[in-house]
């Protein structure tokens, strides 16, 4: 890894590449960012690092001509640089890789690049130099392939190549790390580590702590649409870099420990096609969950989560005994049998899936709960025990909203997921699945849910949590299993699993030369702890 | 039944024709349908094509001037649609089916005073030497301009769609308008060009019927093609080839069990009139039966309404 000699004083001396000056931009009824100013250089890799909703993303579309600043000024190479479109910001050299791949599944990898470049040469040479490309940087990329078809660490390639191939001078990495294998993390690693010693500046955001540790040479930290700090993270344990960024201390979700009792839910070889158009068929599945115990079921996006939630939930059925509840057979039960009998299911997509958006918050839990909490009578809706039931998640869960009246769409991601978490859990599961109970979510609202799903268990009832977040099943679950192209893998304890071992379980990167894909990121497991 | 009185040449020759106005209103669609927009006023934009290019027609005595017309109003009349629908956000089912209501409307308005008049002949566009062949010469390269036009339209949009980088963009648009949007393409400028591309495509499918196959001004004389046109492009997985195929399928159905009338056969006549519609989406419902594949070429984004919130 390359170092500067010297730490603050040398790095400001040097001419920055890339300035950013009091920069403003405001919503109504939001300041995203206020007064925002940094500086980074070429040979740099400069983490953006602040909690959800800081305004990191509101920055660096500024920088990519997306949005218009309100206040404010940007230099690039010492030139005013105030891009009215990402087809200026191309042109002056800055490129993006988006946090949700701004891909199209239809089309194919060659496709996809040329519209991501300002003057694409003709199909056959862009091929072949997409080949080059990606065997130059370790990449390896089929451009004829549908990306549709491809895992989300290969449509990140799609997404850096496109970036490279315009030479670009900045490269803007949105969370680039949320989907992939931590093997494929460390190949994205020495993908960066490269361009940095190419002399290109990487703005890269995140609020991983411990990958910007590893990685980035310089932080600026947000909060609340500020900049509350600036500094070497390297320098920096850990917690500190965790304080400026959140302004607060964390509460950490209590230990694990519960005695599972019997089998509550089980599934033996259990084979299912998906409906989706590029969904992945569930393979010979294996699955036993017990009562009070969490199991954890890690997998990159798009290996069958969504499939193996629909067969849990029973949006898909399949043969009646393939499925067990207890000694219950309940594979042909359609959802709303499955609910009364406990068998709950939160899905990852919450506007839409979990929720209908323009209802009430009355109305949703109504949806959900109608038959496990007697809410309907000879077929009319009781709404003073449905409002009853959602008000009550709304005080226990602290969902912050106006009303039960409000629609699921008014909520931010961390309160409607609150009220969907809580939805089920009042509702005294059985067996709760769900599926990314924290995604997109900052650290507080993520905490509350990870200790109330710690809480049931703790009563008794048999939880499914189905992630990709590695650090959050680590640290809730009691065994572990990975989901790699439809296959479950075995369950271990997750006492004493390294992170390695779990990368091994999801089946590793893609396409990778033996022995490369070990060598592996500064990263620990879990929280608290950090290595150097 | 005298089935020996069915020339097959003649019946060849009069199915091009027939599929035309059909033919070129689908190709239309599926550009619109490729780009995001789902607009079902396609019959709408037909009939007001068939009585702008039938009035121009008469009151300038040029066809060309007529079809030019009617590919203009029914632009304009898409475009209508395209502002509704993209800049102030409506629903698309509702302004499209509104659409339809409204080009029906106000075709009949405005034809009043040419019903019964017939418009200038528009004669058949022989090729040189290539008519002089025999059998084929008549079927092939005797006919209006207008079906070699619509084929040429076939195979433009085809490649359009394939290899050309604004075709790519349309596809792109259509595929994640989101994701179009983020990468600096304008999603409406792109949207609201195939919607006038769509109606002025189905104003001279509309003028083709009223021009050439009638060729007179009756109102509501589209009687549904609009809908059939629709379907075709769904039912043809918005591949080009494919729905030529369904065009001509439903085009030659539709020629034969007249001639099929005609000849006294024993079956119902309420049995042949609905045939062209049935075999036309059996089949087609049979070729694009692989459902994930249909699937995957179907417009991810078809109908949603996008707004650039930044």
């Amino acid at each position: 890894m390359r170092r500067e000699p010297g730490s603050d004083g040398a790095r400001r001396v040097s001419t920055p590449l890339l300035e950013v000056r009091g920069l403003r931009k405001a919503y109504p009824g939001v300041v995203a960012n206020d007064d925002v100013s940094f500086a980074a250089r070429r040979g740099e890799v400069h983490a953006l690092l602040g909690e959800n909703g800081a305004g990191k993303s509101t920055l660096v579309k500024t920088v990519y001509g997306l949005l218009r600043p309100d206040e404010g000024r940007m230099m690039l190479d010492g030139r005013d640089y105030a891009p009215a479109s990402p087809h200026d910001a191309r042109q002056a050299g800055v490129a993006m890789v988006f946090q949700h791949f701004s891909l199209f599944e239809a089309l194919d990898v060659a496709e996809n690049v040329a519209l991501g470049m300002e003057v694409p040469p003709p199909m056959r040479e862009l091929a072949t130099r997409i080949r080059d490309v990606s065997e130059t940087y370790g990449l390896p990329l089929d451009p004829n392939r549908l990306v549709g078809t491809l895992s989300a660490g290969e449509r990140q390639r799609v997404e850096i190549i496109r970036c490279l191939l315009q030479d670009p001078q900045v490269l803007i990495m949105d969370e680039p790390t949320s989907v992939l294998t931590p093997q494929e993390v460390a190949i994205l690693f020495e993908t960066l580590k490269r361009l940095r010693t190419e002399g290109k500046l990487i703005l890269y955001i995140s609020h991983k702590l411990e990958e910007i540790r590893a990685l980035c040479d310089w932080a600026t930290i947000l909060r609340h649409g500020k900049v509350t700090g600036s500094c070497d993270p390297r320098q920096k344990s850990a917690r500190e870099l965790a304080e400026t960024m959140v302004g607060s201390e964390l509460a950490l979700p209590a230990a694990k420990t519960r005695e599972p009792g019997e089998v509550a839910l089980s599934i033996a070889g259990l084979t299912a096609a998906s409906g989706a158009a590029f969904g992945t068929e569930l393979k010979d599945l294996f699955l036993e969950v017990r009562r009070g115990e969490i199991l954890g079921i890690g997998g990159v996006a798009g290996n069958g989560q969504d499939e193996l939630l629909a067969v849990l939930s029973g949006e898909a059925r399949s043969a009646p005994d393939s499925i067990l509840l207890g000694d219950l057979p309940i594979g042909s039960f359609g959802p709303n049998e499955r609910r009364a009998l406990g068998v709950l299911a939160a899905p990852e997509e919450r506007l839409g899936h979990a929720t209908a958006p323009d209802m009430t918050l009355v109305e949703n839990a109504a949806l959900s709960g109608r038959r496990r909490m007697g809410m309907v009578s000879r077929g009319f809706v009781n709404w003073g025990k449905a409002r009853a039931h959602a008000e009550h998640v709304i005080a226990q869960f602290d969902v912050r909203v106006p009303g039960a009246g409000s629609v699921a769409r008014s909520l931010s991601g961390g309160n409607l997921q609150k009220f969907v978490i809580g939805r089920e859990i009042l509702q005294q599961p059985e067996v709760l699945v769900v599926n990314q109970p924290t995604w997109g979510l900052d650290a507080a609202a993520a905490a509350a849910i990870r200790q109330s799903l710690l809480d049931l268990a703790g009563q008794g009832a048999a939880v499914i949590v189905i992630s990709q977040d590695l650090d959050e099943l680590m640290e809730i679950s009691t065994r572990f299993s990975a989901l790699n192209e439809g296959r479950l893998s075995k369950p271990r304890d997750t006492d004493g699993l390294t992170l390695e071992e779990i990368g091994l379980m999801l089946g590793g990167a893609h396409d990778l030369e033996a022995g490369q894909g070990l060598s592996m990121p500064d990263r620990a497991v879990g929280s608290g702890e950090t290595s150097p | 039944m005298d089935l020996g009185s069915i020339n097959p040449v003649l019946l060849i020759s009069a199915l091009l024709l027939a599929s035309t106005p059909i033919l070129l209103a689908a190709m239309g669609e599926l550009v619109v349908e490729k780009s995001g927009v789902l607009n079902l006023g396609v019959e709408g934009m037909m009939i007001v094509g068939a009585v702008s290019g039938f009035m121009a027609a008469v009151e300038s005595g040029s066809p060309a001037l007529g079809f030019l017309a009617a590919a203009a109003a029914a632009a304009v009349l898409a475009l209508l649609f395209g502002v509704l629908t993209q800049v102030l956000l409506s629903n698309q089912v509702a302004t499209g089916l509104g659409l339809t209501l409204f080009g029906l409307g106000i075709s009949s308005l405005m034809g009043q005073g040419y019903v019964g008049i017939r418009p200038p002949a528009s004669p058949r566009l022989d090729l040189p030497v290539l008519s002089e062949l025999p059998v084929v010469g008549p079927v092939l390269f005797s006919q209006h301009a207008l079906v070699y036009l619509s084929l040429a339209a076939v195979a433009g949009v085809w490649w359009y769609l394939r290899s050309t980088r604004s075709g790519l963009i349309l596809r792109a648009v259509g595929e994640s308008h989101e994701a179009a949007h983020a990468l600096g393409y304008s999603v409406l400028g792109t949207r609201l060009a195939a919607i006038a591309f769509g109606g002025a495509l189905a104003g001279l499918g509309g003028a083709c019927l009223s021009l050439v196959i009638v060729p007179q001004w009756t109102e509501g004389m589209t009687a549904g093609r609009g809908w059939i046109a629709l379907a075709i492009v769904v039912f043809g997985s918005w591949r080009a080839w494919r729905v030529l195929l369904g065009a001509y399928l439903f085009g030659g159905v539709s020629v034969l069990q007249l001639n099929l009338q005609a000849a006294g056969i024993a079956i119902p006549v309420e049995l042949l009139s609905m045939s062209p519609y049935l075999i036309t989406i059996l089949v087609l419902v049979i070729i694009s039966s692989d459902k994930r594949r249909a699937q995957a070429n179907a417009p991810n984004s078809l109908g949603r309404t996008f707004h650039a919130s930044g």
